[in-house]
């Protein structure tokens, strides 16, 4: 039995004429300790994959079990980290670290919360910044309190939903790095969400693509077969990554073809001839 | 020191001063003068217009009323009896000046005259607190109520009642109308089931919602012997004013971005919490405008409700003016709507800075 099971797992929203059917047929297994990425494209249902493991969501039909349990609410063993960092804007850094710390650990004391909440602020290197808000941050800077939170209530996976994602290409790869290092020292299970197939090739073990929705589904898996730690820029010259790459991204192309070709929108192209200037008063003077 | 000035200056909400500021620091001179004179010369170019027109209106509104009563003499009483009334006029004798819209200085003049009356009017009371003082001691000593003053309360002490009422009110619409759009705004089934009532409600007078407030209160104070004005009065600016708060407090608490909800189920905060930690805070600012929007409304329909219920204020000293019709009573009305403008104003800015202090939402403006 696998750690983290998705079994046949439909989802629709709206009923009769309204009814969109993001999610078909999803079935995925997930070991302890692995990292999963989930490669798809923008609106093809990842975040409400992703709301159906962490408890927001529930099935249509299907099951989600977690350590063999199904997930029928949130819990703090699945700590998550979303897409637009979901800061509290009125509470600082340190208060919205806090208020995780201390629902995760009810029966601590004042000074555990307070070393806990100032431990992880400092693993994601924020401590300058722990009195100040959300709004006085940067986009990296805010993830990183993201991050901060959604790992200290010491989750035993981690659900990240496209959480780099806004972020410039330099802040993305540090913040990368940040987030294996922390995943590497207590192993963890992660499954990462993403949009960026170097992403999750530089991150992950497996990598899932997903069919754009509607009637979104899990097409085959991508095993990483590179050494950790991966260097970035070893990476590029290594014939595994390049291999797999190369793979992937023709895969993702197929759909993307396949999704183009099978849509019936037409573009109405403006109807305009070019201008012919050759006659142009102004430019024959 | 300028930047101690410039901060204090924008918490007052007085930061059109800025430019004034940096000019005299001697700063980016000629930035600074552009932004001055739009700032605050132009403004003042609007007052003095302002003023101008006034003036100008009530000199032309005098003329007709001046030219219609020598008229008036002319065809009744004859060219004597015109005459006499032409020179009254020109002579400035109170007795027969046009009762009309009031100049500018006219209404100075009053503005004056009540401050000078209030303060004849505090010399007196105190004169009579030192006077009643030994007599007030007896009289507690034989458990008797003190003699209190009981003479005619000047504009000053007016304007203190109306403020007094109009925070009763409010706390009284503060009190009731938040509880209830946090718990209205958190249910869905609630919501539905109240929203006809408070959509029928919200838009009834001031006036009606005053005499219902008097057939409630006056049957409930049967046996009182109390003043019942100030009651009636406040319950019904409570009353008229609350459902601003009631609406807005509502919606900002169901309309809380769904990130945070969210955020609150992942972290599985219990429900107290998850109300006051996460959907309030979220919800102040609405709730916030809500507020403000109530001391407007309450502060307005004050003065209908004082003059409709003739309990001491703002209100009632309008209405008496009116009803007096001396010779002064027009510009003394004049003042009192400054005042009030004044004071509904003053009332708006303080709460914004409250808001600003306690809301996350520091864009809070105007």
């Amino acid at each position: 039995m696998a750690y983290l099971e998705l079994n046949n797992i439909t989802k629709n929203f709206g009923a009769g004429a309204n009814l969109t059917e993001v999610l078909d047929d999803i079935n995925l297994h997930i070991e302890e300790g692995e990292f999963v990425a989930i490669v798809g494209f923008t609106g093809s249902g990842k975040t409400t994959l992703v709301n159906l493991i962490n408890g927001l969501e529930t099935p249509t039909s299907g099951e989600v079990l977690f350590k063999g349990n199904p997930v029928e609410d949130t819990s703090h063993e699945r700590g998550v980290i979303f897409q637009n960092y979901s800061l509290l804007p009125w509470l600082t850094v340190y208060q919205n670290v806090e208020m995780a710390v201390k629902e995760a650990f009810p029966n601590e004391s004042k000074s555990f919360i307070n070393e806990r909440v100032r431990e992880y602020v400092d693993m994601v290197n924020l401590s300058p910044a722990i009195s100040k808000r959300p709004k006085e941050l940067s986009g990296g800077m805010r993830q990183r309190v993201s991050v901060a939170r959604a790992l200290s209530m010491d989750p035993e996976m981690i659900i990240m939903d496209e959480p780099l994602g806004a972020l410039d290409a330099l802040t993305r790869g540090n913040l990368q790095d940040e987030i294996l290092n922390i995943w590497n020292k207590n192993k963890r299970t992660a499954l990462l969400i993403t949009n960026d197939v170097d992403e999750g090739i530089y991150m992950a073990d497996r990598i899932i693509p997903l069919k754009p929705g509607p009637k979104a589904t899990l097409g085959p898996e991508f095993k990483i077969n590179i050494e950790r730690p991966r260097d970035k820029t070893d990476l590029n010259d290594n014939p595994e990554y390049k291999k797999t790459r190369n793979a992937i991204i023709e895969y993702l192309m197929d759909i993307g073809n396949e999704r183009s070709s099978t849509s019936d929108k037409v573009y109405e192209l403006p109807d305009i001839e070019p201008k012919d200037f050759r006659w142009d008063n102004r430019l024959s003077r | 020191m300028k930047d101690v000035l410039l901060k204090v200056f924008r918490f007052l909400g007085l930061g059109f001063l800025e430019p004034v500021v940096k000019l005299a620091a001697g700063e980016d001179k000629k930035k600074n003068s552009i932004e001055t004179f739009k700032k605050v010369i132009a403004p003042l170019a609007a007052m003095f217009l302002f003023i101008g027109v006034w003036y100008s209106g009530s000199k032309s509104l005098y003329n007709t009323e001046a030219d219609y009563a020598i008229e008036k003499a002319l065809s009744e009483r004859g060219e004597a009896a015109s005459e006499e009334v032409r020179d009254c006029i020109e002579s400035g004798d109170i007795t027969c000046q046009p009762n009309t819209l009031p100049s500018p200085s006219q209404v100075w003049d009053s503005f004056e005259l009540l401050i000078e009356d209030h303060k004849q009017i505090s010399e007196s009371k105190k004169a009579f607190k030192l006077k009643t003082q030994s007599l007030n001691k007896k009289r507690a000593e034989q458990g008797k109520d003190p003699i209190v003053y009981t003479g005619r309360p000047s504009f000053v002490d007016q304007i203190k009642t109306s403020i007094k009422t109009v925070f009763a009110g409010f706390l009284l619409a503060f009190l009731f109308a938040t509880p209830i759009g946090i718990v209205i705004g958190l249910s869905e089934t609630l919501r539905n089931s109240f929203n006809w009532l408070i959509q029928i409600l919200k838009p009834v007078s001031p006036v009606v919602w005053l005499l219902l407030v008097f057939m409630i209160v006056k049957t409930l104070t049967k046996d009182s012997t109390g003043d019942t004005s100030f009651v009636i009065s406040f319950i019904s600016v409570g009353l008229c004013s609350m459902w601003a708060t009631l609406v807005n407090t509502a919606v900002g608490v169901s309309s809380v971005d769904k990130d945070y909800i969210n955020v609150a189920k992942v972290l599985r905060l219990g429900t107290f919490q998850k109300i006051f930690k996460v959907i309030l805070p979220a919800a102040l600012p609405l709730i916030f405008t809500g507020l403000r929007i109530t001391l407007s409304v309450a502060w307005m329909v004050l003065i209908a409700i004082e003059l409709l219920a003739q309990s001491p204020g703002l209100g009632s000293f309008v209405w008496e003016e009116f009803q007096n019709g001396a010779n002064d009573s027009n510009s003394k009305i004049i003042v009192a709507m400054f005042v009030i403008g004044l004071i509904g104003f003053l009332l708006d800015r303080i709460m914004l800075t409250i808001q600003k202090l306690v809301s996350f939402d520091k864009g809070a403006d105007v």
